[in-house]
């Protein structure tokens, strides 16, 4: 019983820091845990990597850095294989060339067991949550541990409760998934992602179709839970806005490319027109506005003659 | 012409490309079986998803099935005088064919479509993804106690509707069209053998079980991840379980009553 | 999950009804129950042509079946002792009851009726029914008739 008073001291201490989820302070982030030693070394390394999808080339020789504690964005527009490479670093896809080592695993040569057992300790937060229809919410955020632990129901209830605290659906618990809306589905999903307590997250389009309100809970769910469990964070996303607002690091993918890496800043200012173009969402740059077609006026004469 | 042969190569590789994959799934799905015997709620929630909720369109079938096959056979028998064998007649064609064949087929409509889609929607839906990122082997955890669930249900509803089928048949058969009681049950009794015929008939079903669910769920697990891919794989989950169900009865009835 | 104590009971039902639903087939339906069901006493019957009869073809009374054929030898005399299994319900058949075997419909198989007599003393395990009257060859039966037809010429 002693291990469950620690939990219930532990819950105390965490509601505290789940002070810094409410908003009226929106701009500062406090660091309430020392994650500065760590902060210099690579938790997942992409080393040239090649990926095809069919006869398709998705990744062309790319190599990425993921330090821990940081939160790094992978930006890109549609189509270009953000959610394949979270699914490479997750050991679901097989690359053809190179290699993806995770906290000095490669994920692709170690044996199943081993990989299951890395998995324990990647959180993935899917576009659509990915929550099991049948089962509650409360369910839903116990699955992991029930599947992986031994624990009583009594230290489930307690871990589950503290998980669906700081994500702020305490009290949605008894509800089943399609009674949520999108962005309350996604929270759930990150409590159910961080109730094996990870060591990294990621995260696919985590913004994408969510309203301001629902966008901003998420921005602040995603950079204090960084910051109070020192995760590392990995988000794919398209919406450049948000996740410059939060990322330490920025890739920017297309065609298979890396296009440019920096801090948000050095993105900010890159002297590359295509990456002024997407992080501006400008309407013609290096990418046209029309899909390449014949002269319009001939085109359009082209059928009387 | 060249491009038919091209596109017979293509599609007889593709098939067995599937078959290779579904066998695959098959072996996988086996392994997880043991994991199921050491949590038996998973299967009781499935045997009810499977089984219970399939109770109804089965027994009601049987009793139709029954009392038609009474009817219609009351009439031809009659005409030989030989009535009193209705009962031979009714049982032994539910216990050994109907009862497996139609209630399998039943199965696929009712179960094996529902298997299917409820998998491709887990597909669709990135829950099986999502599974295996928390490093819960969606095979073991979702499929395996499914298909263990079919395999049991299957046998069971068969056996229920040749019962209720008999029964009905005895409605008809003696309490309408006048046929004697003793004669309808104690012809039965006398014809049909136990080994022979029910126990025969049960290992059918039994094999139709395992056939129809590893269909449902391996076009479910291998569906494309959109609600079109779904839709079809429900189809093609009915149209495949039924070729399989009339296949396997052929093959299974030449090997059991071949020799009679 | 807050369903699953109904669910369990369902479940519960439905593979009890199952088992239940075979042991209907094994009883009810096939000949299993007759392996099983050994009370009834034996008499033995001699028949010049025991015909079609065969292991578990009915025995009956006025239409009622009250036991069936065990088993069939061919004695010294080199007639069909044909074994009869008769259920204990009907031990009040006198003992010169008489059999004969029938056939059922045009068609249908044969079976052996027994035809009580008037004696006031019962058949009892083992005693033996004298009066018989043999199957009827319908080769043979034509073949008389049409002997003793081209006779009559």
């Amino acid at each position: 019983m002693l291990t469950l008073r620690q939990l219930v001291i532990e819950n105390t201490r965490f509601n505290l820091n789940s002070t810094v989820f409410r908003f009226n302070n929106a701009t500062s982030f406090p660091l309430n845990m020392d994650i500065s030693n760590q902060s210099n070394d690579t938790l997942v390394a992409i080393n040239q990597l090649t990926f095809y999808r069919g006869d398709r080339l998705i990744f062309d020789n790319i190599s990425l850095q993921f330090q821990r504690g940081k939160i790094t964005a992978i930006m890109g527009p549609s189509g270009t294989g953000k959610t394949t490479l979270l699914k490479l670093i997750g050991g679901q896809l097989s690359p053809k060339q190179g290699s993806v080592v995770v906290d000095g695993h490669n994920v692709h040569q170690i044996e199943r067991t081993q990989l299951y057992q890395l998995r324990k300790k990647m959180g993935m937060l899917f576009q659509s949550g990915a929550l099991l229809t049948d089962m509650s919410v409360y369910d839903n955020v116990a699955f992991p541990l029930r599947e992986h632990t031994h624990l009583s129901e009594s230290m489930i209830r307690s871990l589950v409760l503290m998980k669906l605290q700081a994500v702020g659906l305490r009290g949605a618990r008894d509800l089943m998934p399609s009674e949520l809306s999108g962005g309350m589905a996604r929270r759930v999903a990150l409590a159910r992602a961080i109730v094996l307590d990870p060591m990294m997250i990621m995260y696919d389009e985590p913004f994408t179709g969510q309203d301001p309100i629902s966008l901003g809970v998420l921005l602040h769910l995603i950079k204090s839970l960084n910051t109070t469990l020192g995760l590392t964070s990995i988000i794919v996303s398209h919406d450049v806005r948000e996740t410059s607002a939060i990322a330490d690091y920025i890739y920017i993918i297309d065609n298979g490319k890396i296009i440019d890496h920096g801090t948000p800043t050095q993105i900010q200012q890159s002297e590359s027109e295509w990456v002024q173009q997407f992080i501006n969402g400008d309407m013609d740059g290096p990418v046209h506005f029309h899909y390449p077609a014949p002269d319009y006026v001939d085109d359009l004469l082209s059928y009387a003659t | 012409m060249l491009q038919f042969f091209q596109n017979l190569g293509h599609s007889t590789l593709a098939r067995f490309n599937k078959l290779g994959r579904a066998s695959f799934f098959l072996i996988h799905a086996l392994s997880g079986f043991p994991k199921v015997a050491v949590r038996p709620r998973l299967l009781i929630n499935q045997l009810y998803s499977v089984g219970v909720l399939s109770f109804f369109i089965t027994t009601i079938s049987g009793l139709f099935v029954g009392m038609v096959l009474s009817f219609q056979g009351f009439h031809i028998l009659a005409d030989f005088g030989a009535e009193e064998t209705l009962g031979v007649m009714v049982a032994a064609s539910l216990v050994r064919e109907l009862g497996p064949v139609m209630c399998a087929l039943l199965f696929a409509g009712r179960a094996g479509s529902a298997l299917t889609a409820e998998i491709g929607l887990m597909k669709a839906t990135e829950q099986l993804s999502g599974m295996e990122m928390m490093a819960i082997d969606p095979i073991h955890r979702i499929i395996a106690p499914r298909y263990l669930a079919g395999i049991i249900a299957m046998p069971i509803l068969a056996i229920l509707f040749s019962c209720i089928g008999v029964l009905g048949g005895h409605l008809v058969g003696v309490s309408l069209l006048g046929v004697d009681n003793g004669s309808f049950w104690g012809q039965m009794q006398a014809k049909l053998d136990f080994w022979d015929d029910i126990f025969n008939g049960v290992i059918k079903s039994i094999v139709f079980g395992c056939a129809v669910t590893w269909i449902a769920l391996f076009e479910g697990y291998d569906t494309l991840p959109t609600s079109e891919g779904v839709s079809r794989a429900t189809t093609r989950t009915v149209v495949n379980s039924a070729f399989a169900i009339l296949g396997l009865d052929f093959i299974l009835t030449t090997l059991m009553f071949g020799d009679h | 999950m807050q369903h699953s104590s109904t669910q369990d009971t369902l479940v519960g039902l439905f593979v009890a009804s199952g088992i239940i639903g075979l042991f209907f087939l094994a009883m009810q339906i096939s000949n299993l129950s007759s392996f099983i069901s050994d009370d009834g006493y034996t008499v033995n019957a001699r028949f010049q042509n025991s015909g079609g009869l065969k292991i578990k073809s009915p025995v009956s009374v006025a239409g009622v079946k009250i036991g069936q054929v065990s088993a069939i030898h061919l004695g010294d005399d080199y007639r069909a002792i044909v074994t009869i299994k008769i259920k204990n319900q009907y031990n009040k058949l006198p003992s010169d009851t008489s059999a004969s075997i029938f056939t059922a419909g045009l068609l249908g198989e044969q079976y052996i009726n027994l035809e009580p007599g008037g004696m006031d003393d019962y058949l009892h395990d083992n005693s033996e029914i004298d009066i018989t009257q043999s199957a009827i060859i319908l080769e043979q039966a034509l073949g008389q008739f049409l002997f003793k037809k081209s006779a009559d010429k």
